[in-house]
């Protein structure tokens, strides 16, 4: 018990690394992903093209390519970033994408006619979509991104390739530090109490949009 | 009054309305008929902008209006459209007091006050926090009309109110229009391929004819 006590600080300081990264990823990336969402639907052709490669290569490569490209790759072209930048950036990048092609799917599965009615009531694009739509899509896409934010809870150990001090590399360092288990296996419990207060959350969320149809 | 003067609209190629004239006196109920894909429904859709005609013209009381344009000396014209088209995220009260509210600038309890008076007019009294999905088609419809009534619009447009209802129900959107001329002197246009029910609530009659070939021009 007194060693749990003694490893827990450097726990403790690298779950909250965990939690800023996570933090900062969902709120920069949900709307963001709304935004190119709503680029990806426009009648634009151009920039339909640009952000339909954007998210292939964003979803067909690994994220640990990205993380590495960012911090290792990129330094070489003079682009430097330092580690929490790199990681955010790669983060919002990558996640931006995911929600993107999730608030397509959801925009894409309102009837026509929710806009059109909104027309000829005089409301303005941003009024619809504010007002109606974004409601709407919402509610359908909430278990989807759901299992992303789980996922991201989870991808942020991967900033562990580029030394960032974060929960699992706490963990790690301990138990190689001191030849025991148990560090990995509080770092193991950390992550289920994070997911598992990231699905109560959501379950929340989902039952309060669950009073209309 | 509401003129049309040679109105044409075109889907690419295929001509839909030649020069289409038509002439609907205030307070007066114009069904407008025909088979289908003769274009009565693009002819609604063009009146409320959700169509840009190709050439011809929409006059009220003898001033051109634009019905795909959005400000307020277009609005002449209110829809109920053939689904209804509620917003399924909004209470009744709220589908009906968020256009008023937002684009006709009137305050909560203005527009809540004028929702109440209508939702009474219709027989929808206590219906006012429930949501859509909660709701009978036919009382569904009737919001529908609340909510384009809401916005206080010259005329009063519906896409076969008819169509999705049983008869007791056909019956009483019948009498609600007719209830809507008489009480709120609204004109009103009615789409519908229900030849039976045009004879029961029009005061004119107009067939949109099939373009037999459709030919291009």
């Amino acid at each position: 018990m007194d060693y749990i006590i003694s490893i827990m600080p450097s726990l403790i300081t690298g779950a909250k690394m965990t939690l800023i990264l996570f933090f900062w990823t969902l709120i920069v990336s949900i709307p963001l992903g709304i935004i190119v969402s709503l680029g990806l639907l426009s009648r634009f052709k151009p920039l339909r093209l640009i952000l339909k490669f954007y998210i292939w290569i964003m979803r067909g490569t690994p994220l640990l390519l990205q993380l590495i490209f960012i911090f290792y790759g990129l330094p070489i072209i003079g682009i430097i970033f330092q580690r929490y930048d790199a990681a955010l950036f790669a983060f919002i990048l990558n996640y931006t994408a995911y929600f993107a092609e999730i608030f397509r799917g959801g925009f894409q599965s309102i009837p026509v006619g929710q806009y059109e009615s909104a027309r000829v009531l005089r409301l303005s694009y941003w009024q619809t979509l504010s007002h109606i739509i974004i409601p709407q899509v919402s509610k359908i896409v909430i278990p989807s991104i759901g299992n992303e934010v789980i996922n991201l809870v989870k991808d942020t150990s991967l900033v562990y390739v580029i030394g960032l001090g974060e929960l699992l590399r706490a963990g790690n360092v301990a138990t190689a530090r001191d030849v025991t288990l148990v560090p990995l296996v509080i770092v193991g419990i950390i992550y289920l109490m994070m997911t598992g207060i990231a699905s109560f959350l959501l379950k929340k969320i989902e039952h309060n949009f669950a009073k209309w149809k | 009054m509401l003129e049309l003067k040679n109105i044409t609209k075109k889907f690419g190629s295929r001509l839909i309305l030649n020069k289409l004239n038509l002439t609907i006196p205030d307070r007066q109920i114009l069904a407008i008929v025909g088979p289908s894909g003769a274009g009565k429904t693009t002819l609604l859709r063009c009146l409320s902008g959700l169509e840009k005609i190709d050439s011809g013209k929409f006059l009220w009381n003898g001033q051109e209006f634009n019905p795909a344009e959005p400000d307020s000396k277009n609005h002449i014209i209110g829809v109920v459209f053939q689904s209804y088209e509620l917003f399924p995220n909004l209470t009744v009260i709220d589908n009906i007091t968020l256009a008023p509210t937002l684009v006709l600038k009137e305050t909560a309890s203005q527009a809540e006050k004028q929702a109440r008076k209508l939702l009474k007019q219709l027989d929808l009294n206590g219906k006012e926090n429930l949501y859509p999905y909660q709701l009978s088609g036919g009382q569904q419809q009737r919001v529908a009309i609340v909510r384009a009534l809401a916005m206080q619009p010259h005329i009063l447009c519906y896409d076969e109110p008819t169509s999705a209802l049983d008869p007791a129900l056909r019956t009483k959107v019948g009498e609600i229009i007719l209830k809507l001329k008489t009480d709120n002197q609204m004109t009103q246009i009615i789409v519908t391929h229900d030849m039976e029910f045009a004879h029961q609530v029009a005061d004119q009659i107009f067939t949109v004819k099939a373009l037999d070939d459709k030919k291009v021009m």
